[in-house]
């Protein structure tokens, strides 16, 4: 269970860190291939978790462009994998998140003296419900996600094994009584961190 | 007088297209001054160079300030921080009328905010109204919050965009007073685009006319509306300028 939070936090981590930014930009750009860039975050939002672990894995093989690091079935894979397949959601939620915001808003923080950051994080900020459907979009999709996790990370025990390559295992051993209970632990947290940040979302709307 | 803006030759295009051409306007300090003409002439363009929010093309844009001369293409942010600016349409922020009246003071690093807050929301006649949300205004609340978010910075140049149209004689009235009392107490000096000519001869001490992209005259109110000297100017204010 730690395990698949770890992976999970650092991740959802990682694609924040790298989608919130990326997809504010993409709103609020104007550049030449602008819409086939969307195009291909969009089609990124889509992206078969299993592909992306083929992917990963014959990138970090011994014989892959990245094989020197080491990180074939290791933690550092499984966040890997997991940040590619989360970090387009982001965007893709981001981006229609900023989008969604009056595009009258922006020359108005200026206009009260707000420097092009700060106005960019006013619309960030009228933006935040949004960009909480994304983190929790990310959080999902990361959680619940087996395929890339089972290629790259190998399903180690005590290394790489997380919640979702345990219950795969679990089951094809016969001992579905202990899958199920670890699909409910995956379900419960899922449920809890998912209700936590609804009520965040919920708190923030009141208190404005 | 001292001048405060100094244009010369100004233009604004988007691509091949002039939406806006100044040849000669000096704005004064402590004046309003009252831009008129019709719809998708240029007016809006014209405010939106003189809030720093969009570098002309072209041309000489200059303001200036404490015995400085500052251009467009190099405002310090302390001296675009002097000038705000009011759009027709008011756009608030999903927070509390206090806190987006309190935005551009939280900004500028001011201190006794909630006082400032308080008191201008009282100058506006809506004080009661402090902790409401946005979407539970009407559009006559909407836009006074609008100019008491821009009152509260105590600007030296006031901008604003048709900040009456649509509004009933009520608010117009509410917030013509609140403009002329602006001027009056404290000096500042107003840039104010109208549809309204009645409204331009109530408050403006020139107005200027800006058609097909081009500011076309600037007179003395009085003489403007008077003995114009351009014959667009003469059928603008007669109401008989087809466009």
């Amino acid at each position: 269970m730690l395990r698949s939070l770890q992976v999970t936090v650092s991740a959802l981590f990682l694609s924040t860190l790298l989608g919130i930014p990326v997809g504010t930009w993409l709103a609020l750009s104007n550049f030449t291939g602008k819409r086939l860039f969307t195009a291909f975050i969009y089609t990124g939002m889509g992206l078969p978790p299993v592909v992306v672990g083929l992917f990963v894995y014959l990138m970090l093989s011994r014989s892959g462009p990245l094989g020197d690091l080491g990180w074939l079935f290791s933690f550092e894979a499984m966040v890997l994998a997991q940040t590619i397949i989360a970090t387009p959601l982001i965007i893709g939620v981001t981006l229609s998140s900023v989008l969604s915001v009056d595009s009258a808003l922006r020359p108005q923080l200026e206009a009260l003296g707000a420097t092009r950051f700060q106005s960019m994080l006013g619309l960030l900020y009228e933006a935040r419900f949004g960009l909480i459907v994304g983190l929790v979009a990310g959080f999902g999709s990361i959680i619940s996600e087996v395929g890339a996790v089972m290629l790259v990370g190998g399903n180690i025990d005590g290394r790489t094994r997380v919640l979702t390559t345990a219950v795969v295992l679990e089951t094809r051993r016969g001992n579905f009584s202990l899958a199920l209970a670890l699909g409910l632990i995956l379900l419960s947290i899922s449920f809890i961190t998912n209700a936590t940040l609804v009520i965040l979302q919920g708190r923030s709307g009141q208190h404005t | 007088m001292d001048t405060l803006y100094t244009l010369d030759s100004v233009k604004k295009q988007y691509g091949e297209r002039t939406v806006l051409h100044v040849p000669h306007l000096h704005i004064r300090e402590g004046e309003v001054l009252g831009i008129v003409g019709p719809s998708g002439a240029g007016k809006s363009t014209l405010l939106r160079q003189l809030a720093f929010l969009e570098a002309p093309t072209e041309g000489l844009l200059q303001i200036h300030s404490d015995n400085h001369t500052y251009a467009a293409e190099n405002i310090p942010i302390e001296v675009k921080r002097q000038l705000t600016m009011v759009f027709q349409r008011p756009v608030l922020m999903t927070r509390s009328v206090r806190k987006n009246v309190a935005y551009g003071l939280k900004l500028r690093g001011e201190r006794d905010i909630q006082r400032q807050v308080e008191i201008v929301l009282e100058r506006v006649s809506m004080g009661h109204l402090a902790d409401a949300h946005p979407r539970t205004l009407s559009g006559g609340e909407l836009q006074r919050a609008s100019i008491a978010r821009a009152l509260v910075l105590q600007p030296r140049v006031l901008i604003l965009d048709e900040p009456t149209a649509n509004l009933d004689p009520y608010n117009v009235r509410l917030i013509e007073e609140l403009l002329v009392d602006q001027n009056e107490r404290f000096g500042t000096t107003i840039v104010i685009v109208t549809h309204n000519i009645f409204q331009a001869r109530r408050l403006a001490d020139r107005v200027g006319l800006v058609y097909e992209a081009k500011l076309i005259e600037i007179a003395p109110t009085e003489a403007f509306f008077e003995s114009p000297q351009d014959e667009r100017t003469r059928a603008f204010s007669s109401g008989n300028l087809i466009y």
